[in-house]
């Protein structure tokens, strides 16, 4: 069986950071839902303050430098994303939202998402549904329908007790294993391959279109 | 006769965005006309420094100036004598195909053949709407307007109908290119395969800017371009058509070419305020530094992209006054490109071809033969159904209406 790759991406600032705390825990969860389903996965971990800077010179520059480069191919590449923010002024971080930014804008098309955010308190955790959801749902990702979202209270004894934060990771991390279950392993089509860009066995007597004939 | 330049493998010159931009160092903006005279007399002083080839850029916006191209080019034409002109890009996608025809065909015989262009779809996303174009149908328009570019130079009468272009019935695209030969075509691209194939199908040159990002990111598509000029039938790989651009600042100690250029990268349109000048030249081929840098830099681009026929600078943006500019035309022409010469020259395949010239385009076709002179006959209204609207040739088949010839 092949491999699964799950991309992680920790829009947190802070070290330690409870937004990374939050993304390792789904993480770790969905490799176990996986290897209960038979499927092996690896994970690797973006922390987006690693990237700050480079992220403003792709913006300016149009151009991601080596290392940029070299995370954005892991999301790229991977069989899933679980996509972790902090909320700040009700909605994902700028930073976040410019790593999204430098991706291209199909590279999201049908991988599976689990979305993660935190905060200080629940009050601000409908964010994950009325601000990051449309993110991914423009960008043709495919986010499983939990979200799952940890309030400081959440890593101690005041957090909810009906449905705890464990409880919320797994229920999020069982519908990422098996929207990763349900799918083939990323093949990464290359670009600059003719079938790819034409189209297999095509030339471009094709793109030409009527005016060659073809 | 056309004018020859005396080069053969490699030709060198500079490219030219004709942005009009503050002077970081003494906040002067120069005016739209003192920058379009400094860019005749850098073009002039190219070819006095020994250079190959001027490229200009076009645009429709300020700050820049260049909306005309074949203007300027022709004017500098008028003023020099081996330089080769051309352009970085002319845009195949909002211009009409029937003009960029007429006009560099014009070029061709006030320079005496000394003209080439280079295509391109533009970065300017508001130049589509101005022209009455959709950028979403950017590469259709890429396609099907050079598709009809070629047929006006190709052939002396077109029928023509595509998506884009109202129809043409019996339309002769005046003058006929110099000689017979139209003028050599290169299709510049930084990311998109498609044009790397479309420069491939028709053998045309490529061209690969080359500046601002990363050469490993321009590298797959001059490799793809190679493979596919193949697959077409046009040669191997190795005898595809390859430019590439550059961006260079130097000065005889590198620390006084990093000093002076320093204020002119920060506040640079393209990468000011974005990462330093020492990371940039890193990852870029941008090299500010001393001649012998810039020597070493160039001198192994080929081991990434192969043996190439083109190399051109940019050398005279983002603020820098005409007088650095020339000094470093100076510097570039005395100590660089004679250097460069030599190294792109040695252990150089003979498989390889030579950059492109009008004159040995021409004699490709003709051999030793005279060229074509095309003249018209006198049109009474029966260009079209009295055979070729030449004298000099029989009316090519599938002329206009489709109607026959008389003629033996």
């Amino acid at each position: 069986m092949t491999e699964r790759r799950i991309a992680v991406i920790s829009g947190g600032l802070s070290n330690p950071s409870s937004t990374r705390m939050l993304a390792d825990k789904l993480a770790a969860e969905t490799v176990k839902q996986l290897a209960e389903r038979d499927i092996e996965a690896s994970v690797d971990v973006i922390e987006l303050r690693d990237f700050a800077h480079d992220i403003t010179n792709n913006m300016l520059t149009g151009f991601a430098p080596a290392n940029l480069e070299t995370a954005i191919n892991t999301v790229y590449s991977a069989d899933a994303l679980i996509a972790v923010t902090p909320i700040f002024s009700t909605s994902y971080s700028g930073l976040f939202k410019s790593f999204i930014d430098v991706l291209d804008p199909d590279a999201l098309t049908g991988k599976p998402v689990l979305i993660g955010a935190n905060a200080g308190t629940a009050r601000h955790s409908l964010a994950i549904d009325y601000a990051i959801r449309p993110l991914f749902a423009y960008l043709h990702a495919e986010a499983v329908s939990t979200g799952v979202f940890a309030a400081s209270s959440d890593w101690g004894g005041g957090g909810d007790d009906v449905a705890p934060l464990g409880k919320r990771v797994e229920k999020g991390a069982r519908e990422l294993a098996e929207a990763i279950a349900r799918k083939d392993a990323a093949t990464a089509a290359d670009p600059f391959d003719p079938a790819n860009y034409l189209g297999e066995g095509r030339s471009f007597g094709h793109l030409l279109g009527g005016l060659a004939g073809e | 006769m056309s004018e020859q330049t005396e080069t053969s493998g490699v030709q060198f010159g500079l490219f030219t965005v004709s942005d009009i931009t503050q002077n970081p160092v003494t906040g002067e903006t120069p005016s739209e006309r003192q920058k379009i005279k400094d860019a005749i007399r850098i073009a002039t002083h190219a070819e006095e420094v020994g250079l190959d080839v001027f490229a200009i850029g076009e645009h429709h916006n300020p700050p820049f100036w260049s909306s005309s191209p074949t203007t300027t080019l022709a004017a500098i034409a008028a003023q020099t004598e081996r330089l080769i002109l051309s352009t970085s890009t002319t845009l195949i996608t909002t211009n009409d195909p029937v003009k960029i025809a007429e006009d560099f065909a014009m070029l061709q015989h006030i320079s005496d053949g000394r003209t080439d262009l280079m295509l391109g779809r533009g970065n300017t996303g508001p130049v589509y709407p101005w022209f009455g174009q959709d950028i979403r149908q950017g590469l259709p328009l890429a396609i099907e307007n050079y598709a009809l570019l070629r047929k006006l130079w190709d052939e002396d009468v077109v029928d023509w109908e595509g998506k884009f272009r109202t129809p043409l019935q019996g339309f002769t695209s005046t003058p006929r290119p110099l000689d017979g030969v139209a003028p050599f075509v290169w299709h510049g691209s930084i990311r998109t395969p498609e044009i790397a194939e479309q420069a491939a199908y028709y053998g045309d040159g490529f061209f690969a800017n080359n500046i601002f990002w990363p050469k490993e990111h321009y590298q797959r598509l001059i490799e793809l371009y190679r493979q596919r000029f193949a697959h077409y039938g046009h040669g191997t790989p190795e005898q595809a058509i390859v430019g590439i651009g550059g961006q260079v600042f130097m000065r005889a100690n590198s620390q006084d070419a990093v000093n002076e250029f320093r204020p002119y990268f920060d506040n640079a349109p393209v990468y000011g305020h974005g990462p330093s000048m020492e990371d940039f030249t890193e990852m870029t081929p941008l090299t500010v530094g001393s001649p012998q840098q810039v020597i070493d830099r160039y001198a192994a681009m080929r081991e990434t992209f192969g043996d190439y026929q083109r190399q051109l600078f940019l050398i005279d943006h983002a603020g820098l006054p005409l007088k650095v500019v020339l000094e470093q035309l100076d510097i570039l022409g005395g100590e660089v490109v004679p250097v460069l010469r030599k190294e792109l020259a040695k252990n150089r395949p003979a498989a390889v071809p030579d950059a492109p010239t009008h004159a040995a385009r021409v004699k490709a076709v003709y051999g030793e033969g005279p060229a074509r002179e095309a003249r018209p006959g006198a049109n009474r209204g029966d260009n079209l159904t009295a055979g070729s609207p030449y004298q000099d040739t029989p009316a090519p088949a599938g002329a206009a209406f489709g109607l026959g010839r008389k003629e033996a």
